[in-house]
């Protein structure tokens, strides 16, 4: 049986693209390199959005690369289904896409912030999380600037209500994030958010752990067994 | 050549670390009385033809699909008087 393609974007002033190809190849997919200027996903089974600084992050972290022209076939397919994980940039732009609820901030303390991370998984029904239990925890690396998750009180509620906190920041928030939110995922499941960086925690030599394979390793048995 | 300014602001209910850094220092500069300081962004818009009606309303579209997020800003349009 063919491996499962994952495509991974790259925009300029991507940084994390090779490191998603990489997570995606060591959970057993093929990474298929994605261009944001084109208008095709190359028939892709799954999307990352990485981590960086598309368009340098002017005017609002994410706000520019949400128009590029690929964006139109990703907000197409991630609406019929098609499995995304934005990390870190990659949030922004799903959240300026609305293809996710709320917004990502400037951190409260105003500090980039890189440190490794204790995150709790607090739905392991996604696409993206079906490897984790519900309540583990993980320890990956987060580093950003722009990683405050903010949204109205009333879409809070329905995160909690409706299990769409995804993963929870533990034992210290870096950012500010409204109730800890490390990151969430539409009604369906299929599109996921994350403002860390599971994609560098997938091997001992370069990771604090190898627990940010399971983001990996879950679409990839999603899509084996589709 | 019409100019359009467009002033975003986060919305009241959002914290504004910025803003607040900029507050605390004013008191170590001498400056007494200030409550609070909320920082946004101005954009001036340079039109190709005068600011009627129509060119505004484009504008504010532009305010809504790009200079601001509506999610969690608010935005003004106002046409520049000195044109």
């Amino acid at each position: 049986m063919d491996a499962a393609r994952v495509g991974v974007i790259t925009f300029p002033g991507s940084l994390d693209d090779r490191d998603a190809a990489r997570a995606i190849r060591l959970a057993g997919a093929e990474p298929v390199a994605l261009w944001h200027a084109d208008h095709d996903l190359r028939g892709v089974d799954a999307v990352v959005l990485p981590g960086g600084f598309s368009y340098g992050d002017y005017l609002r972290a994410g706000a520019i690369a949400r128009f590029a022209p690929l964006m139109t076939e990703v907000i197409d397919a991630a609406k019929g289904g098609l499995p995304v994980l934005g990390i870190c940039n990659g949030f922004q732009v799903l959240c300026e896409s609305h293809l996710l609820p709320g917004a990502l901030l400037p951190n409260a303390g105003l500090h980039f912030v890189c440190r490794d991370q204790r995150l709790r998984i607090e739905n392991a029904d996604t696409a993206w999380t079906s490897e984790y239990t519900e309540g583990q925890e993980i320890v990956v690396p987060v580093k950003n600037r722009d990683g405050r998750y903010t949204a109205d009180e009333r879409t809070l509620a329905e995160l909690e209500e409706n299990g769409r906190v995804v993963a929870r920041y533990v034992d210290l928030n870096p950012n500010g994030s409204l109730g800890d939110i490390a990151g969430i995922c539409n009604e369906a499941g299929n599109v996921v958010g994350l403002m860390p960086h599971p994609e560098h925690a997938v091997e001992s030599l370069t990771g604090p752990s190898t627990d940010g394979l399971g983001f990996f390793t879950s679409v990839v048995k999603r899509l084996v067994n589709a | 050549m019409a100019r359009v300014v467009v002033d975003v602001m986060l919305k009241p209910e959002i914290l504004d670390p910025q803003g607040q850094a900029i507050a605390r220092k004013l008191p170590q500069l001498g400056f007494e009385g200030v409550t609070a300081v909320r920082q946004g962004k101005r954009f001036e818009v340079e039109l190709d033809g005068p600011a009627d009606e129509a060119a505004v309303e484009r504008v504010r579209t532009i305010a809504d699909t790009l200079l601001a997020n509506p999610v969690i800003e608010t935005y003004e349009v106002r046409v520049l008087e000195d044109n």
